[in-house]
């Protein structure tokens, strides 16, 4: 691990809905250029903790959340900090593929348009993410169909299009492929391989095997509380603690 | 009971329920037939031509006229005012209701809005002549406020419950994925009102304006009470109208049986009857071109 840069990190994290405390003293750093798996079982608060790195808790009125957030340098949560602009930064891959009811087109347009890029440069964008997110030869010619339309694996890339298309620094993935046929999921984790380079992403999975295919770093959590992180290898292989261990040989969970 | 009494009671109710659905065909196209016998024998007196072009309703005059424009100006005119203030109204507070609204302001405004639909349109009528009627007539010079714009007020009241029921249903019925998608790229909270929440709901939004449309084009006791009634062909909004609804109403109880101005209350109802029809095969249309990109 030489000259890792970190990019995002949380410290001293507690987050509670109305009395319930879901996440318990986390402290987590994620390196650029990497991906980072969130595993352990359901309702341990892996999903809980993606969407504080966006803000989404933010929709929730009975939501509080303590402790530090900081990408690159900037805090998350700052007074100063827009939450829009936080959100074009840190990008969101949903659970179940969530396009919008518009044509394929208007799905990655939207986001630009909002944003603020010039109409002139919006077409170029558009077929760079839909490229690069390894559906454009699928849906080149048929940009005004509905994407509705699409199977369950494209409107998930074209989802992962949408958040790329915006150049974000870090693309949270909320279970993408639990949806998936094995096929679809497949392609989707050679797409997530391939976005590393420009991309920091961290996903939260069931699936052990997906974890080990796709991220260098794995962090276990359990109860609101992260048991271990590490190298996904020895997370999987060599883990420190009974818990981890249990867990990824399948003991719970 | 034994199995064979148990499946005949099984047959006698489908044979009664089936009825039941029959009456109310019946009954449609009863009243259909009613509509179209009448009107037909209107046009053997009336020439189709002028009933549809003449500027002029006077069935009572030396020359008795049978010009439906003016009436149907006159609708018009009250149904677009109506809608004109209703439709921003009921889309706005259904989407405050569902997008911004409070537990505690849910639970007023809703209730709220449930006892405005049950006031009767005798009483907003009546509010029509003693309260919006001066309102108008003070605020612009007139000798009296009862005109389009004072029934395009008031029906616009009596379509807002409609509206907004059914648009903030259709905005809630919106899944919430559409709408993290949306905050996901960072949009604002207006900005997914109104380029997502809003465009996905459009369905279920056209329905509620044209269920609202449906509800002021077809009111007559409001109407009559506040728009003057006077049957010059109208000019705008600040004149005393009479629409299609208000001239049957009036004119049914001293009408002479089988005579032509009979028979020309039912080409008007007719008529009526072909734009209710008209504005829900509109909405129809608009809820088929907006359900195909929900289909998955």
């Amino acid at each position: 691990m030489v000259d890792e840069q970190i990019i995002l990190s949380a410290q001293q994290v507690n987050l509670w809905f109305g009395s319930k405390q879901i996440l318990k003293n986390i402290d987590i750093s994620f390196a650029k250029n990497s991906v980072t798996a969130l595993i352990g079982p359901s309702g341990c608060g892996k999903s809980t903790l993606l969407r504080s790195f966006n803000r989404m808790h933010d929709l929730s009125p009975d939501a509080r959340v303590e402790g530090q957030f900081l990408l690159d340098k900037q805090n998350l949560y700052a007074k100063d900090m827009s939450v829009t602009q936080l959100r074009r930064r840190v990008g969101m891959v949903f659970q179940k593929a969530n396009p919008f009811p518009k044509s394929i087109y208007e799905n990655i347009n939207y986001g630009l348009k909002i944003n603020g890029v010039p109409k002139s440069e919006r077409d170029a964008i558009i077929e760079g993410a839909l490229k690069e997110s390894y559906i454009w030869d699928e849906v080149k010619d048929e940009l005004n169909k509905p994407a509705t339309r699409l199977s369950g694996g494209q409107q998930q890339r074209l989802c992962i299009a949408r958040t790329v298309a915006l150049r974000p620094e870090v693309i949270l993935m909320d279970e993408p492929c639990s949806a998936l046929d094995p096929l679809s999921t497949l392609k989707i984790e050679e797409l997530i391989i391939k976005l590393k380079k420009d991309y920091t992403i961290i996903i939260v999975t069931h699936n052990m095997q997906q974890a080990q295919r796709v991220a260098d770093k794995t962090v276990f959590m359990y109860m609101g509380e992260i048991i271990e992180s590490g190298n996904t290898h020895d997370i999987f292989n060599n883990p420190n603690k009974e818990l981890t261990n249990n867990y990824v040989k399948g003991k719970f969970g | 009971m034994n199995l064979a009494a148990r499946e005949y009671v099984d047959k006698t109710v489908k044979q009664l329920i089936r009825i039941t659905g029959l009456i109310v065909i019946l009954i449609l196209t009863g009243i259909f037939l009613m509509l179209l016998y009448n009107t037909f024998a209107f046009f053997r007196h009336i020439k189709p031509l002028d009933f549809i072009t003449g500027t002029q309703w006077n069935p009572s005059g030396k020359i008795a006229r049978y010009g439906i424009l003016p009436l149907l100006v006159s609708t018009c005119l009250v149904t677009l005012g109506a809608m004109a203030i209703a439709i921003p109204l009921g889309i706005g507070t259904a989407a405050y209701i569902s997008e911004y609204a409070g537990k505690r302001q849910k639970n007023i405004l809703k209730p709220a809005i449930e006892m405005l639909a049950a006031i009767p349109s005798v009483a907003i009528g009546f509010l029509g002549i003693v309260f919006v009627g001066p309102f108008i007539a003070g605020a612009t010079g007139l000798p009296n406020g009862l005109n389009a714009l004072n029934g395009a007020i008031l029906l616009s009241v009596m379509a807002l419950p409609t509206i907004i029921t059914v648009a903030e249903d259709a905005l809630r019925g919106v899944p919430h994925t559409y709408k993290e998608a949306s905050y996901g790229v960072g949009a604002t909270k207006w900005e997914t009102l109104l380029k997502v929440t809003i465009p996905a709901a459009a369905p279920g939004i056209i329905a509620a304006v044209m269920l609202g449309v449906g509800r002021a084009i077809g009111e007559t006791m409001t109407v009559l009470m506040a728009t003057g009634n006077a049957q010059a062909f109208p000019q705008g909004f600040l004149q005393s109208v009479r629409t299609i609804t208000a001239t049957i109403a009036i004119e049914t109880g001293e009408v002479p049986y089988q005579t032509t101005h009979y028979f020309a209350l039912f080409a008007i109802a007719s008529v009526l009857f072909l734009i209710t029809l008209l504005v829900n095969v509109i909405g129809e249309h608009f809820v088929n071109k907006f359900r195909k990109y929900h289909s998955a």
